[in-house]
């Protein structure tokens, strides 16, 4: 038994990204989801709109916090700015005063609906595009993200990795490859299979669950191609730094964590510490909730999801760029050309 | 253009592959490099593939579009067919339609591979396996082939298979360089170059190698009491450095294995 002991300490003791990984990432990981665990909203952005918005705005709870009067503009506007995501609540002043809320931010729909209801005289909230405040219909939108990280990111994860291990990498190497050939080629099969995927869990995610679908198919089919480029191109990217199938698994796993935690999908983005927020920003699935939920949950037209759209498109450029840096490394080290 | 290294170096951190090298890779032959293991026979053909970073010295190869190579571990998909395997190869040198499909059939039959074409390479034996390696290899008809140990755990039938394809490609005007641990099979080819510890300790012909070996060679039936002295067979061969005569030992002519040992103890002494 000794012996065994010992062998596996000495291959642990070898295997140094497995041993970091094991001492420092607890602790890391209880930091950083202990600053992101949070369902507490203390803040609600909130418009006023209406002639009355100026007072209206003064006597609001302080949960609510106003981020914009607009005395010019009406019910209309109001909804228009909780569709697009520029604010949670919408208070109608003047005339029949309305609070409209956005169902599709479930905790701080129902910390304001919660909060109103101490306010003597305010009227009954309107909660739209999630009247019933209801979980599946915020969670799937988010969920079919994640499945598309998981099934992505695993599967790319290991296609670079496996040509290592069968020796087959030199022979790309030597043949007439550019980098961006081998990465564009990894990716596309697996891209294919992904929209495969995405068109089976999507409609039976809305039949299943009753999850509503009010925006443009299109505007969703952009935002998913550019994150399932970004969560294939992390795939290829992780496989290119690992040197045997176990640890682009470790790794792949490693990315998939945080962004169940940190995306928002769970917990309000608003919720987190700012430090843990910084890194949810960094995460594909981060911007996608924010696509699938705008467009699937509240109709959102494409100007509503254009930033993050873009910022996955600056994420999947970033990933790109260091997974060609690497293949670099491993397709062409001695540079290209004739002679050297 | 000529094909090879010029003061070729080759480091690994502190640790020497490959000092001042230089070699010739002629075109129509073969030319076989042997060496201990870590004598820096793949570093060499790594070096040449252009997957090696020289840190020293210029090498001279063709575009990578004329390059074919064969890594140690084969190269080939082991989830992709006979077929399937060659088609890659085809599509990634630009080899298509009627070129590929007559390429690939002259192939096949020259490899004996034609009816295991729809089999994985997963499910073919280590020879056939490394005769595909080979296929996909010469599918393009590269100007420099570079091999490394390909017949190494092969049967003798297959590697004399995998010799005759290879005289094939360089009577058809390849360069072709090969890394072996056969010193019989390097007798074969038309250049030698014996490698230990990453330096060059003799090049040429097998006989201009044989030639060159410095002192005598001798055969005793049992080990003599001096000389440098390795069993071969149920013999023992011994070396006198200084060409002296050593008691109880009898002249022998060198082959190749005898020049490479001596090659390598001569090495040792310096």
């Amino acid at each position: 038994m000794w012996a065994m002991v010992l062998k596996e300490f000495r291959q642990l003791r070898r295997d140094r990204r497995t041993l970091a990984m094991m001492i420092m990432i607890p602790l890391l990981l209880l930091v950083v989801f202990g600053y992101a665990a949070s369902f507490d909203v203390d803040e609600i952005p909130t418009i006023v709109v209406g002639p009355a918005a100026e007072e209206v705005a003064d006597g609001l709870p302080e949960l609510l916090v106003v981020t914009e009067t607009l005395t010019g503009a009406g019910r209309t506007e109001a909804v228009e700015a909780l569709r697009d995501g520029e604010a949670v609540a919408a208070i109608v002043a003047g005339g029949t005063p309305e609070i409209l809320l956005d169902g599709g931010e479930l905790f701080a729909a129902r910390a304001a609906v919660t909060a109103l209801a101490r306010v003597p005289q305010a009227p009954e909230p309107t909660v739209l595009f999630n009247p019933d405040l209801s979980t599946p219909v915020v969670m799937i939108p988010a969920i079919i993200g994640l499945i598309l990280v998981f099934v992505g990111t695993v599967a790319t994860s290991l296609g670079v990795v496996r040509e290592r291990q069968a020796g087959t990498l030199e022979q790309l190497a030597v043949m007439p490859f550019r980098p961006r050939d081998v990465f564009v080629g990894k990716i596309l099969p697996y891209l294919l299979v992904a929209a495969i995927d995405l068109g089976i869990i999507l409609p039976a995610a809305m039949l299943l669950f009753d999850v509503p679908f009010r925006g443009s198919p299109l505007v969703f089919a952009l935002g998913a191609a550019v994150f399932l480029t970004v969560t294939l191109g992390v795939g290829v990217l992780i496989s290119t730094v690992s040197q045997n199938q176990g640890q682009a698994i470790q790794l792949a796993i490693m990315t998939l964590l945080p962004q169940v935690l940190l995306s928002g999908m769970m917990f309000p983005l608003d919720s987190m510490a700012e430090g843990v927020r910084w890194i949810a920003y960094g995460l594909p699935l981060t911007y996608f909730v924010q696509i699938s939920r705008g467009v699937m949950v509240r109709g959102a037209p494409l100007e509503a999801v254009a930033l993050p759209i873009l910022l996955l498109a600056v994420l999947g450029l970033a990933v790109f760029g260091l997974a060609a840096l690497r293949f670099r490394r491993d397709l062409a080290p001695a540079g290209e050309g004739a002679a050297s | 253009m000529t094909i090879g290294v010029r003061g070729l170096t080759i480091r690994y951190g502190d640790r020497v592959g490959l000092e001042d090298l230089t070699l010739e890779v002629p075109r129509g032959s073969v030319t076989a490099v042997v060496g201990g293991d870590g004598a820096g026979k793949t570093s060499l053909l790594r070096a040449l593939a252009g997957l090696l970073p020289a840190a020293g010295g210029s090498v001279d190869r063709p575009a990578r579009e004329r390059i074919g190579y064969v890594p140690g571990a084969h190269g080939v998909y082991q989830d992709l067919t006979v077929l399937e395997n060659l088609e890659f190869a085809g599509r990634a040198y630009g080899v298509g339609g009627e070129r590929f499909r007559d390429a690939a059939r002259d192939l096949l039959e020259r490899l004996d591979l034609t009816r295991a074409r729809r089999r994985l390479a997963a499910n073919l034996s280590g020879g056939m396996r490394q005769k595909l390696a080979l296929g996909t290899a010469l599918l393009h008809d590269p100007e420099l082939l570079i091999l490394d140990e390909p017949t190494t755990g092969l049967d003798p039938v297959s590697r004399a298979d995998i010799w005759r394809l290879l005289a094939g490609a360089a009577a058809g005007g390849a360069a072709i360089v090969l890394a072996t641990t056969y010193l019989s099979e390097a007798e074969r080819a038309a250049r030698v170059l014996v490698l230990q510890a990453g330096l060059a300790l003799a090049q040429g012909s097998p006989q201009e190698v044989v030639e060159s070996m410095p002192g005598a060679l001798f055969t005793a039936p049992d080990r003599p009491a001096r000389g440098h002295a390795w069993r071969r067979g149920a013999i023992w061969r011994v070396w006198s450095p200084d060409g002296s005569e050593i008691r109880g030992a009898a002249p022998a002519s060198a082959d190749l294995e005898d020049a490479v040992i001596v090659a390598a103890l001569g090495h040792e002494r310096r």
